[in-house]
């Protein structure tokens, strides 16, 4: 048994296997690779037994359930209008800078990958972004600098 | 004319008094009946926006036969600029609990759920402790209820109830035909109450200290306070826990940066107010306040006169062009439509007149997307062309 | 019991309607149509494109007629002007997402947003075209199928059609928003997918998003083509459901048309598919008692039972993906049409003294699934590419109406002779149903020497509509090379539909059941209501056109295959037995095991 088969197969045995179970599987097995791989998507539909194109199109409906490979940390930087408002392209420009990588592109090295989401929830702290499930709030390009070293190091 | 009310700013919600084993106790002591009563002329309504009475909504179910019902709480705050939800669940989540619970006991539920946004991830650690630790308690006093949390994973759609239930029911969030509705046919087709986060927090309110206290407060139609996400062009962005009934002119003159050009009321999905008409805006459920009133999940964002109302447009429009979930057409090709036209029209591709095509669009829209969100996605592009239309076309 | 009537007013008009109907019922009821797109007779309700929406007293919004039950009181404006330049909007809506290349279209004259925009005089695309903004995907990769996301209005008809009617899930609704789309897993091409190529997406797709790849063109140049022998053979179903294509009613039986139609368009030899119907039922009857008789008196445990049917080629694929440890109960006979293709170009050339490289092997089916069974890779046992072009029903329609016919006047003409003859037994393959019960009238009178017990041959109890459906029949007194068989009870089933096919499997597999032998047909209402027949088909019209596949039946001077002269002739000719070794060679087939995920 591959590791992801012993891990979809957990995640079975503690969220059942029906399909009300989809979302928590799809959720755990994201939490650990970052991303839902082929390979993943036809074991989670093997576990539970429904059909794989069930479990592509209910992913593909959520946006933290990524398809496509992600890096080990996800920056998800907020794109609403506060975020917006209050400097979120300087944000942005803050971080291409530093990781060399444009929306939706992952580092070479596969630590990071940037995206935009929509509204956070944390319009009183705009900007904001999450950085996997951290929340970082009334960033600034320093702060960003600060933030994505200390990643950088983890 | 426009009548003067002060703001009335209060302090139910957020206030930590550590007794909700006491309340608890208490609202088993006393029968279904009675908590529906005490509900129903608290005239406390939905708070995520809808507005429908919460004690209707609860005698409903209560009156249904059903081997199974739920209690879910929607903590799937998706609305730009709505904040509050996640505010209570870090500082008052037993609150909501309690009033979980009270529902469960009033409608006969020992199943509750948190649909808690996947953006709040970062709060499931926590309120699982709370969670253990309200469990037990409910087992001291002989409650049967539990209560799960059901993790969303970003889908602005799922807080459309019947959304949620499909999402919870493992599949993709697209809301349901209606009828039936959750009363009736909720989660798992089952009799089903959803509440919003702070809706169950005035609940918690009204039972501790009667339909009155409640009552007293507000307006006609809109009783009680309300939880307001104050964020854009203000000095001080944040949580208010302030009367209903207030006047726009007021909440500016408070919360303003003495530019205020407009403000959005009810997030993306509400209306924007210019300043023109600030006087005549009270902000409620229904009834003639003064000129308009809009009802409201909370969400008050501020823009002065810096502020481009074609980019705030274009930003909404955007967001929901992303975020419906895509079934129906009015809303899918709609929002598209919506989207690219204000670009056109911007770029000199269209005429100005296409404005006033689009707004009968945003009509039939109204008229005939599926769901509560479809039919309101419009509502933002209508409030700004109408009052802003020069910033859309030069 | 019925409940108490609910009183509405319809357009200003008093009513009484059963509780429970919707407003689109309710108003259809009453002779007024309300327009609909997303909806369809086979599927459950979505109310996803809400073009049926009507206005309700008191109601600031419209309510979608597919999805509203009628309510005490309810008064119902279907026309009112807010509908009308709703459903209006909408439609233009739906058009300014749909690439509209009406004139390039293959659906073009039978898509309903068409319809829909002629009815509502769509005559300017006010709103911005949405198709240039976006890139799309046509997959032609299907031998089956081409799936052009251009043209898709996103009514989930054809998803609806693949969970709830077949099963298989090879389509999807994935993302959200404006990237909202109909799609397979992963995106991969339909050919690389569970996709059983049946067609029912085809069938129930309103515009051209999904249609069947189309061979006109390759056979009216093999037509053409003085060097070729063009062989063309027509599928029991075809001639119930071409009428409806060329201005007959449903349920029409248009056969002698059909082969007169056939001639005229310049086939050299017009024959029939019912004729290796009738070889499949002598060699598939004798396959079953073979294998009743290792299990029963050799006891031979390797024996696989129940035996199932193996002529509908998109049950082939399914099984093949989603029970692979089952195949071995598939019977080994191939399907009619690839039995027919193995024929022509061996036993048919070897009569006619034609070369076989010179004949060019034509089918018309009521079928999509076809064209790739044509296509596997192991139908070359004639030595030859047994079938060269598979026609749909709606193919052959467009072909009549390109060649001028007027296929209403044409005078009845009969099939060629040497693989011409067929009975009512091999009509009936066309309906669900069918070939268990012309299975059951040669096998029950080979063991018996008599008729099946049945009134004018028809076995009623494997007749019908319903999903899944059961019978037995007790063999009483056989021959003597048959006594083990006495008194026994022949346990089948037959099903239609995949959806119903899983059901029958599931019992099986759990053991549930006991069958001998099992019909199964992929599409609702089998051939007839295949992927291939004319749009639309919904389940009046497959009732239609099984009443006129029986009474085909009925009509027919012979009504048991293995009477059938011409078939008789072949194993004298040439086959010399069932399951002999030439029709190993030819006849009989292999499956291949396919991953279900």
């Amino acid at each position: 048994m591959s590791p992801i088969q012993s891990l979809i197969k957990d995640l079975a045995d503690q969220y059942g296997r029906k399909r009300e179970s989809l979302l928590p599987i799809l959720q755990g097995v994201v939490e650990q690779e970052k991303y839902l791989s082929e390979y993943s998507m036809v074991e989670i539909a093997r576990e539970i037994d429904i059909p794989a194109a069930e479990v592509y199109g209910t992913a593909t409906f959520y946006s933290f359930l990524e398809v496509k490979k992600m890096g080990r940390f996800i920056i998800r930087v907020c794109k609403t209008i506060t975020c917006s408002m209050k400097g979120k392209s300087q944000v942005l420009f803050a971080i291409q800078d530093m990781l060399k990588i444009k929306i939706g592109e992952t580092t070479a090295d596969g630590r990071f990958s940037l995206l935009e989401t929509n509204c956070l929830g944390l319009c009183h702290k705009a900007p904001a972004m999450l950085i996997n499930n951290e929340v970082y709030t009334d960033l600034t390009p320093e702060k960003i600098r600060e933030i994505i070293s200390d990643y950088m190091t983890k | 004319m426009a009548t003067t009310y002060q703001l009335k700013r209060a302090d139910f919600v957020f206030k930590n008094e550590n007794d909700w084993e006491q309340v608890l106790s208490s609202i088993i002591r006393r029968s279904p009946q009675e908590l529906i009563n005490e509900l129903i002329s608290s005239e406390l309504k939905g708070r995520g926006g809808a507005g429908f009475p919460t004690g209707l909504k609860w005698k409903i179910t209560s009156e249904l036969k059903a081997d199974k019902k739920y209690v879910i709480c929607n903590a799937d705050e998706g609305e730009p600029g709505t904040f509050k939800d996640r505010e209570i669940l870090q500082r008052v989540p037993y609150k909501v609990l309690t009033a979980m619970a009270a529902c469960g006991y009033v409608i006969g539920s020992n199943e509750g759920y948190i649909y808690l946004r996947g953006e709040y991830k970062f709060l499931e650690p926590e309120l699982l402790k709370v969670i253990d630790e309200f469990e037990y308690f409910c087992k001291e006093i002989n409650l049967d209820f539990k209560v799960k949390i059901f993790m969303g994973s970003g889908a602005y759609i799922c807080g459309e109830e019947t959304a949620l239930f499909e999402s919870m029911e493992g599949k993709r969030g697209e809301p349901r035909n209606k009828p039936p509705y959750p009363s009736t046919f909720g989660y798992m087709g089952k009799p089903t109450v959803i509440n919003n986060v702070e809706t169950l927090a005035h609940a918690f309110t009204i039972f501790k200290y009667g339909a009155k206290k409640f009552y007293d407060l507000g307006v006609q139609y809109s009783r009680g306070t309300k939880l307001f996400s104050v964020s854009g062009d203000t000095p001080k962005p944040g949580i208010y826990e302030l009367e209903l009934g207030m006047s726009l002119q007021d909440f500016v003159y408070e919360f303003g940066d003495g530019d205020t050009k407009a403000v959005q009321v009810g997030g993306a999905s509400g209306f924007l107010v210019p300043r023109k008409k600030f006087a005549d805006t009270a902000i409620g459920y229904q009834g003639k306040l003064t000129g308009i009133s809009l009802p409201t999940g909370g969400s008050m964002m501020l823009f002065n006169s810096s502020r481009s109302m074609f980019n705030v447009l274009d930003n909404y429009l955007e967001f929901f062009r992303e975020e419906s979930c895509g079934q129906c057409t009015p809303c899918r090709v709609g929002c598209q439509q919506l989207l690219i036209g204000i670009k056109a029209v911007k770029r000199g591709e269209r005429p100005a007149t296409y404005l006033d095509k689009l707004l009968r669009l945003t009509e039939t829209m109204q008229y005939t997307a599926k769901c509560g969100l479809g039919q309101s996605v419009a509502n933002s592009f209508s409030s700004i062309v109408e009052n802003f239309r020069e910033e859309m076309i030069y | 019991m019925t409940a108490k009537k609910i009183n509405i007013t319809l357009n200003g008009y008093n009513l009484k309607i059963d509780p429970g109907t919707t407003i689109l019922d309710a108003a259809k009821m009453n002779n007024i149509n309300i327009p609909t797109l997303c909806y369809h007779k086979d599927l459950c309700v979505a109310g996803n494109c809400r073009v049926c929406v009507v206005e309700v007293a008191g109601q600031k919004r419209l309510s979608a007629a597919c999805a509203t039950p009628v309510e005490e009181g309810m008064e119902i404006l279907t026309n009112s002007l807010k509908v009308r330049n709703s459903r209006k909007h909408i439609i233009e809506l739906l058009l300014a997402e749909h690439n509209a290349d009406c004139t390039k279209c293959y659906r073009n004259g039978n898509c309903e947003l068409q319809e829909l925009a002629s009815e509502y005089k769509i005559m300017t695309q006010e709103f911005i075209e949405l198709v240039p903004y976006k890139t799309y995907t046509i997959d032609m990769y299907s031998p089956s199928i081409i799936k052009d996301d251009s043209k898709c209005i996103r009514c989930q008809r054809c998803v609806r059609t693949c969970a709830e009617l077949q099963g298989v899930n090879a389509l999807t609704v994935s993302h959200k928003g404006d990237k909202m789309k109909i799609t397979t897993f992963l995106e991969k091409p339909m050919n690389s997918v569970v996709c059983t190529n049946c067609g029912q997406c085809v069938n129930h797709c309103p515009t051209g998003a999904l249609v069947e790849k189309n061979y006109i063109e390759e056979v009216w140049e093999a037509i053409a083509n003085p060097d070729k022998h063009v062989v063309v053979q027509t599928a029991p179903a075809v001639r119930v459901g071409l009428g409806e294509e060329l201005g007959f009613e449903p349920g029409s039986r248009t056969t002698g048309k059909m082969v007169a139609a056939l001639k005229r368009l310049g086939f050299d030899s017009v024959l029939d598919t019912d004729f290796t119907a009738d070889l499949t039922i002598v060699e598939e009857g004798t396959e079953l008692l073979t294998r009743l008789k290792k299990a029963l008196v050799d006891k031979d445990e390797s024996v696989k039972l129940p035996m199932a049917t193996s002529c509908s080629p998109g049950w082939i694929k399914f099984i093949e993906h989603m029970y692979p440890e089952y195949l071995g109960n598939l019977s080994t006979c191939k399907s009619p049409q690839q039995m027919f293709g193995a024929l022509v170009k061996t036993y048919y050339a070897k009569a006619r003294n034609l070369e076989p490289d010179k004949i060019v092997s034509v089918s018309i089916m009521p079928c999509t699934a076809k064209k790739f069974e044509a296509s596997r890779p192991e139908m070359l046992d004639s030595g030859y590419r047994d079938v060269d072009y598979v026609l749909t029903t709606r193919e052959l329609a467009i072909m009549i109406k390109q060649a001028g016919l007027n296929f209403m006047a044409l005078e009845d003409a009969k099939f060629d002779r040497l693989m011409g003859e067929s009975t009512g037994a091999g009509v009936i393959f066309g309906a669900t149903g069918g070939v268990m019960e012309a299975a059951l009238r040669t096998a029950y009178e080979i063991v018996t020497g008599r008729d099946v017990p049945f009134k004018n041959l028809e076995i009623t109890p494997v007749r019908g509509m319903e999903g899944v459906r059961e019978t037995s029949i007790k063999i009483e007194n056989p021959k003597p090379e048959w006594a083990f068989l006495d008194g026994v009870e022949l346990k089948c089933a037959v099903a239609h539909g995949l959806v119903n096919a899983k059901k029958v499997m599931d019992a099986i597999q759990s053991g549930q059941s006991d069958f001998h032998f099992v019909e199964i047909m992929a599409c609702p209402g089998g051939c007839l209501g295949g992927g291939g027949q004319p749009i639309p088909t919904n389940p009046e019209i497959r009732q239609k056109r099984a009443q006129a596949i029986y009474a085909e039946d009925a009509a027919m001077p012979i009504r048991k295959s293995h009477e059938n002269p011409e078939v008789q002739k072949l194993y004298r000719d040439f086959l010399k037995e069932p399951l002999g070794e030439l029709s190993h060679r030819l006849l009989h087939t292999k499956y291949t095991r396919r991953e279900r995920f």
